[in-house]
């Protein structure tokens, strides 16, 4: 009896934890749970929701194709579309697919560059936000060198 | 932790004011291993936030994906000669930092 009663509860507690598992983004800070998800579909979910996603050119999207020193790879994203309210450089092959999201308010331009680490040869994806759809570009990029080692 | 200021320039070229910052930070990602073989704790920038003569215009949300001592360039429109620009970080452990600039 009292082992039966204790099974149903793991069962039940199991249950509970596969629940918040399985969504992320929806329990947790929206940002907190993109910069966690470990694969880029997860990252689209949580960062994008349900806004439909459209491959563009009109995004350039500049990182070198052959990254000597994965620790540091200059990369920039920029885009003449207009109402951009957001900017997210993904990483597919990255532990933490995502690595950075740009806020772009009313008074900046969408246009940034930074340094990221890429811990392998990847597909990089530059994201770029509009009130109603999500443009996206991408790039592969070979690393001969690790990004982790520093 | 020392923690070191934003380095920042910037330059107006018509109505677009390009700033570029270097912040010096290890932004250590929590997965690289010290000489014992123990985990070095995760030590990186969250955030960015930007300010043109006080109003908010960028906020940067950063992984531990970025690189060590984070180079970070934006533009900001309708900014003229005189005008201040401020950027400052906060990290995962709370620390903070900032630096600003009058544009030239």
């Amino acid at each position: 009896m009292n082992t039966n009663f204790s099974r149903r509860w793991f069962v039940k507690s199991l249950a509970a934890v596969a629940v918040i598992v399985s969504f992320p983004g929806v329990v947790f800070a929206r940002a907190k749970g993109a910069f966690n998800a470990g694969k880029t579909n997860d990252v689209v979910d949580v960062l994008f929701g349900d806004l439909p996603i459209e491959e563009s050119t009109e995004i350039t999207f500049k990182l070198p194709d052959i990254a000597e020193n994965g620790a540091v790879v200059p990369a920039t994203v920029a885009t003449e579309i207009e109402g951009v309210t957001q900017i997210a450089i993904v990483i597919d092959e990255n532990p933490n697919p995502l690595s950075a999201v740009f806020d772009i308010g009313e008074m900046s331009l969408a246009d940034v560059s930074t340094r990221i680490k890429i811990g392998k040869s990847s597909v990089a994806r530059a994201y770029v936000k509009t009130s109603d759809k999500v443009f996206m570009n991408s790039r592969e990029v070979k690393v001969t060198i690790g990004g982790c080692g520093g | 932790m020392n923690v070191k200021p934003v380095k920042i320039r910037g330059r107006v070229k018509g109505v677009v004011a390009n700033i570029k910052c270097l912040m010096p930070h290890p932004m250590e990602t929590g997965t690289r291993r010290d000489d014992a073989g123990e985990f070095i704790p995760a030590h990186y920038i969250e955030t960015v936030t930007c300010l043109h003569n006080d109003k908010e215009v960028m906020i940067a949300h950063w992984g531990a994906s970025v690189s060590k001592d984070p180079y970070f360039s934006f533009k900001i429109k309708g900014a003229n000669a005189g005008d201040s620009v401020k950027v400052s970080w906060v990290d995962n452990l709370g620390e903070t930092s900032s630096g600003d600039i009058v544009l030239k």
